[in-house]
């Protein structure tokens, strides 16, 4: 496989790109480009008597949940078909300060240790794979949106709330990965 | 039974029906072309998440600070220059509902504490699963399961 499919992209050609769906979903059908939303339609096409999942999850989010089939096509084509053989080429103080948390294996996009189905035998892979969705899904459900409903399109649309809660994902990870981690991979820092 | 109509502004769409919405096709590739984006440029990767919240390597604050710029610069000149969507309707991007702002600080927090364990939003969530994780197939359930618990205690929130 020429190393040009399966080269990583450097911030400075993902960046403009990503924002540029934004833009291309409002002209496509003023459709707010977003993810998270997927997560409440998936709920709603069981019928549900909560008030939050009684729409039509077919007219409200078809497109929505076709654009998260895509995500997942994508992902397999570019991180299985044309995967990066190479470790992700992290900074070494991350790699030092990930190793005293324990964790050695650097090759793939997520370290193995914790997501594999092995890890759901530990207290640290329930907490991260169950815990840690957990508090995805009923966080960015709370906030009304996620990295790319408020990071990216709300961010775009300069509305101050989505600002507010672009700087709360900040602040949450940010005490997480220095407070929270430590505890859970049961290691100090 | 009547329709409930959509409690959140972001389902709000233009003037209705005026044109056809395009197949759901278009948004499968969409969608094919962001995750692909998305996984090459690692954002999807808990190494990288991890060395953006500890702030020791530029990549994700690049990524950021160029498709900020490029997503603001492109949807204010759509809004103000009148921008139709290929189906002729006026472009529109619909107010978030302030409220008292809790919920913007609070489940934005409770999502950072998520992302920062799982190392994955939404939509890196969908990219892994892809790409052969299959762990990660029970991170989503999770966090079906987060949105329904909001469902079921939305109305005891403060928002």
């Amino acid at each position: 496989m020429p190393s040009f499919l399966t080269d990583p992209w450097p911030w400075y050609i993902a960046g403009p790109l990503i924002g540029l769906f934004a833009p291309l979903l409002l002209w496509l059908g003023n459709r707010q480009f977003g993810v998270s939303s997927n997560l409440r339609h998936m709920c709603a096409i069981y019928p549900q008597r909560l008030g939050y999942f009684a729409y039509d999850w077919r007219r409200e989010g078809g497109w929505n949940l076709a654009f998260g089939a895509g995500i997942v096509i994508g992902g397999f084509l570019a991180g299985y078909v044309f995967r990066n053989p190479e470790p992700i080429a992290i900074a070494a103080s991350t790699r030092d300060a990930l190793a005293a948390l324990g964790i050695h294996d650097f090759s793939g996009l997520v370290p193995r240790e914790v997501f594999g189905w092995g890890s759901l035998a530990t207290m640290s892979g329930l907490i991260v794979i169950v815990g840690g969705g957990f508090l995805v899904g009923f966080g960015t459900a709370y906030a009304g949106g996620c990295t790319s409903g408020h990071g990216i399109s709300g961010v775009a649309d300069l509305q101050v709330p989505s600002f507010i809660a672009l700087a709360g994902f900040f602040v949450g990870g940010g005490a997480t990965t220095f407070f929270l981690l430590p505890l859970v991979f049961g290691t100090q820092p | 039974m009547t329709p409930a109509p959509s409690p959140d502004a972001h389902f709000a769409r233009g003037s209705g029906a005026a044109g056809r919405a395009p197949s759901l096709w278009i948004y499968l590739v969409v969608g094919m072309l962001f995750g692909i984006v998305i996984t090459k440029a690692e954002v999807i990767s808990w190494f990288r998440i991890q060395e953006m919240f500890r702030f020791q390597g530029f990549h994700m604050f690049g990524i950021f600070a160029t498709a900020l710029p490029v997503a603001i610069l492109t949807v204010q000149a759509m809004k103000r220059l009148g921008a139709r969507t290929v189906q002729g309707e006026r472009v529109v991007v619909p107010p978030k509902e302030f409220g008292t702002g809790t919920r913007f600080w609070l489940g934005g927090t409770i999502f950072g504490v998520g992302w920062a364990l799982t190392g994955a939003c939404p939509g890196p969530m969908f990219a892994l699963l892809g790409s052969g994780i299959g762990v990660v197939g029970l991170i989503l359930v999770s966090a079906m399961v987060g949105t329904w618990t909001y469902g079921l205690l939305r109305s005891r929130l403060p928002h």
